[in-house]
């Protein structure tokens, strides 16, 4: 067999793991790379602006499609640019093989020009990650990086490969199977725990399933848990991560739970006799203050991960294995309660306790939203977002029917995610229509992806709700630090919009739209989704709008705020 | 905080000291000491790592240790039938020959051995369970240590049970 390079090894090992986009940025480190991709067929690289945008756009591909998202950057600065967005994908178990170019082998450890030790720095926000010392390895490590990141509980690998060894020559051979000693993930759920829930379901008479992001990443997962809600009449709340993992127009649907989530579903959770949580963890932002969390409950947990069971909360049945499986199970073994009298508890709270908003001549966010939501609902969407009210707004207002339609960062709560994320998820659904829901703050932190989106006519349509603060931490700064809002003004005032975003639009070559009036919206939407290219539509919303219901950080979930509505 | 020991065995590769030395420490847990060495099969190796640590975030170390790709088995020693050892080193002062001749007995009442004699210094070397070698170290200290270098502890699941 003839030999050839550790680049085209490289190359070639991606092309087996079916990789069509890489999203990335050059540098030194990774020349032998770029060369050897020169003109290659298999595979589109995307040039973006920052490397923070690429693994952003890896990130929001793999969530829209399912598949493992690529993205390359060259060692140092370029590498160390990617921590953000590496760290945002492993708090939401999103699988992406990241690949950094490192300095020669012989330099290594010796503050090199451009070096970090990115096996290092990676090392607590990766799943796994290696560095390639020798050509010989590098088939077999992408092989198991693919594999790594994509079974199991998912999440990120990063492969730091130095750029000599781009150079050397090896034989290429890829291996067909994976061998790991110490990573043999469950599938299958123990079938005695399976049938415990199963009859603890049917004793039950206030039953509740807590939906996570999980459903979503175990793909076909929500088709199970649909089944199973439907077939035994039990209410579904989600987390936002789940959102689109149940059918949000459901009857049974009682939205996003959680310190923004609907107060039907908060009030659930506090009075279920039963919480089947599946692939979701039990987040601060969900269960407030944990001693008080669900205090009439057994709770079971599914889960991929066992590190997940019982971390936050203690688990009365706990069921390790994948989600779609062990629902699958759960369907052939569970039998109906009756829970009548406790769906109509909920329809009480459902009417008592409504999401709702001042829905006046004003322009505002919520209705934004469910404008977009009512345009689009026929047609296949994917909403990205932003981070801060933004995001929580279009948790709320927009209904999420099927999974993959939602991508936001949830665990860590990445600024400046949303937009590079959207572009990600637009390359790998071509057909959908995709929107970047956005703050003026957040958008700022990635507005140079502007340039790849409109060279190569990613039609991502970026709908600022622009309220001149940052908001989310002024709403902090308004409720509990007495109006004092430091640090959070971005304009003075909501007119003199800094910077003009329908002027930096179009010196990006896009379509920029400035909307500051309720009647509009809905003439905007339809203009920009006739764009071909990206288009930016400027809101100026009420500058001091809330997001509400919360649940104060660290606070009971009774002592939720409704706001003033 | 109560004491643990867990025995894992790992790949035999660079980098895994690193990953899971990093569990420990990211959560604020004092590593007491840490044991690492090859097994029967070069391709593995076991670490005993002792830590004062929380009951339930320790619970929490160990599934994470169970996650990490490098790490074939993780077993908490602690509650369960283990033998332990660790090895001892003590230089120890001994400037008269009084000094020395009371050093020679403690060290031959209790099994251990002198490996190194200076002009004022006498080094013993002592292996055994925790017990055994912190008597030594305080049979000795009297006389005055200059400096103690120790292993840290390697255990092993007991098979006396089964017997
Ligand atoms: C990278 C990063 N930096 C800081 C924060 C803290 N933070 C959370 S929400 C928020 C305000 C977001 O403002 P904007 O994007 O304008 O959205 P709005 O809340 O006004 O909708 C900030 C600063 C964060 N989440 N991410």
């Amino acid at each position: 067999m003839s030999k050839v390079t550790g680049a085209e090894i490289l190359i070639k090992s991606l092309v087996e793991e079916g990789v069509k986009h890489i999203f990335g940025y050059p540098g030194g480190s990774v020349i032998p790379l770029a060369d050897k991709m020169f003109g290659n067929k298999d595979i589109t690289f995307h040039l973006t602006r920052h490397e923070q945008g690429a693994v952003h756009a890896a990130d929001g591909y793999a969530r829209a499609t399912g598949e493992v998202g690529v993205c390359v950057a060259t060692s140092g600065p370029g590498a160390t640019n990617l921590v953000t967005g590496i760290a945002t994908a492993h708090m939401d178990s999103i699988p992406i093989v990241a690949i950094t170019g490192q300095v020669k082998c012989a330099l290594i450890g010796n503050d090199a020009f451009q070096e970090a030790d990115m096996v290092g720095i990676t090392r607590p926000i990766t799943k796994h990650n290696y560095l390639v010392k020798d050509v010989n390895e590098l088939a077999k490590v992408v092989k198991e990086a693919f594999h790594i990141a994509r079974t199991g509980r998912p999440g990120p690998v990063l492969i730091d490969l130095p750029v000599d060894v781009q150079l050397q020559q090896a034989e290429f051979r890829y291996p067909k199977t994976v061998d790991l000693k110490g990573y043999k993930p469950t599938y299958k759920g123990h079938i005695g725990q399976i049938k415990k829930l199963a009859k603890t379901m049917t004793r039950s008479k206030k039953p509740l399933i807590y939906a996570g992001g999980g459903i979503v990443l175990s793909d076909g997962a929500n088709v199970e848990i649909t089944k199973l809600a439907r077939k035994m009449e039990i209410p579904v709340t989600t987390t936002m991560m789940g959102l689109g993992a149940f059918p949000g127009d459901d009857p049974l649907s009682l939205g996003m739970l959680g310190m923004h989530g609907t107060a039907y579903a908060n009030l659930a959770v506090q009075e279920a006799d039963l919480i089947i949580a599946v692939g979701a963890r039990f987040d601060d932002r969900v269960t407030g203050r944990i001693d008080t969390f669900a205090p009439n409950a057994t709770i079971a947990h599914i889960d991929i991960d066992p590190s997940s069971v019982s971390k936050n909360v203690s688990v009365d049945i706990p069921i390790i294995g994948d989600a779609r499986l062990v629902l699958k199970e759960l369907n052939a073994h569970a039998r109906k309660g009756d829970y009548a009298a406790w769906r109509g508890k909920i329809a009480e709270w459902k009417r008592d306790f409504p999401l709702k908003y001042k829905n006046d001549d004003k322009l505002r966010p919520q209705y934004i939203i469910e404008q977009i939501c009512e345009i689009t609902k026929d047609k296949d969407v994917i909403i990205a977002t932003e981070v801060g009210q933004n995001q929580m707004w279009a948790a709320q207002h927009y209904t999420y029917t099927k999974p993959r339609t939602w991508i936001s960062s949830g665990g860590l709560g990445t600024m400046g995610f949303g937009f590079p994320a959207a572009i990600g998820a637009q390359v790998g659904k071509p057909d959908h229509i995709v929107f970047d829901i956005a703050g003026d703050g957040s958008i700022q932190m990635n507005i140079q992806e502007l340039a790849m989106a409109v060279i190569e006519k990613i039609p991502v349509k970026i709908a600022i709700l622009n309220n001149g603060y940052l908001g989310m931490v002024r709403q902090w700064q308004e409720l509990f630090y007495d109006k004092r809002y430091a640090w959070t003004v971005l304009s003075e005032k909501a007119a003199t919009v800094c910077p003009d975003f329908v002027k930096l639009a179009e010196s990006y070559g896009a379509k920029g739209i400035r909307i500051s009036e309720k009647k509009n919206v809905k003439k905007a939407i339809k203009e920009a989704l006739k764009e071909k290219g990206p288009v930016i539509m400027d809101f100026i919303i009420e500058r001091e709008e809330n997001v509400f219901p919360m649940v104060p950080a660290g606070e009971t979930i009774s002592n939720m705020l409704h706001g003033l509505a | 905080m109560p004491r643990f020991i867990i025995s894992a065995l790992v790949e035999n590769k660079f980098g895994v000291l690193a990953r899971v030395a990093g569990l420990f420490s990211a959560r604020g847990f004092n590593i007491d000491s840490l044991a690492v060495g090859e097994t029967e099969d070069p391709d593995t190796s076991r670490m005993t790592i002792v830590v004062d640590a929380d009951e339930k975030i320790l619970e929490q170390v160990k599934k994470q240790l169970n996650k990490l790709i490098d790490v074939i088995r993780v077993q908490d020693l602690t509650g369960g039938k283990y033998v332990d050892r660790e090895l001892i080193l003590i230089k120890v002062k001994a400037e008269n020959t009084g000094v020395r001749e009371k050093i020679v007995q403690v060290v031959d009442s209790t099994g251990a051995e002198i490996i190194d004699i200076g002009r004022k210094t006498l080094t013993v070397e002592e292996s055994g369970d925790a017990h055994k070698v912190g008597a030594l170290v305080e049979l000795l200290r009297p006389y005055g240590i200059v400096e103690i270098v120790r292993t840290g502890k390697i255990a092993l699941q007991s098979d006396m049970e089964n017997v």
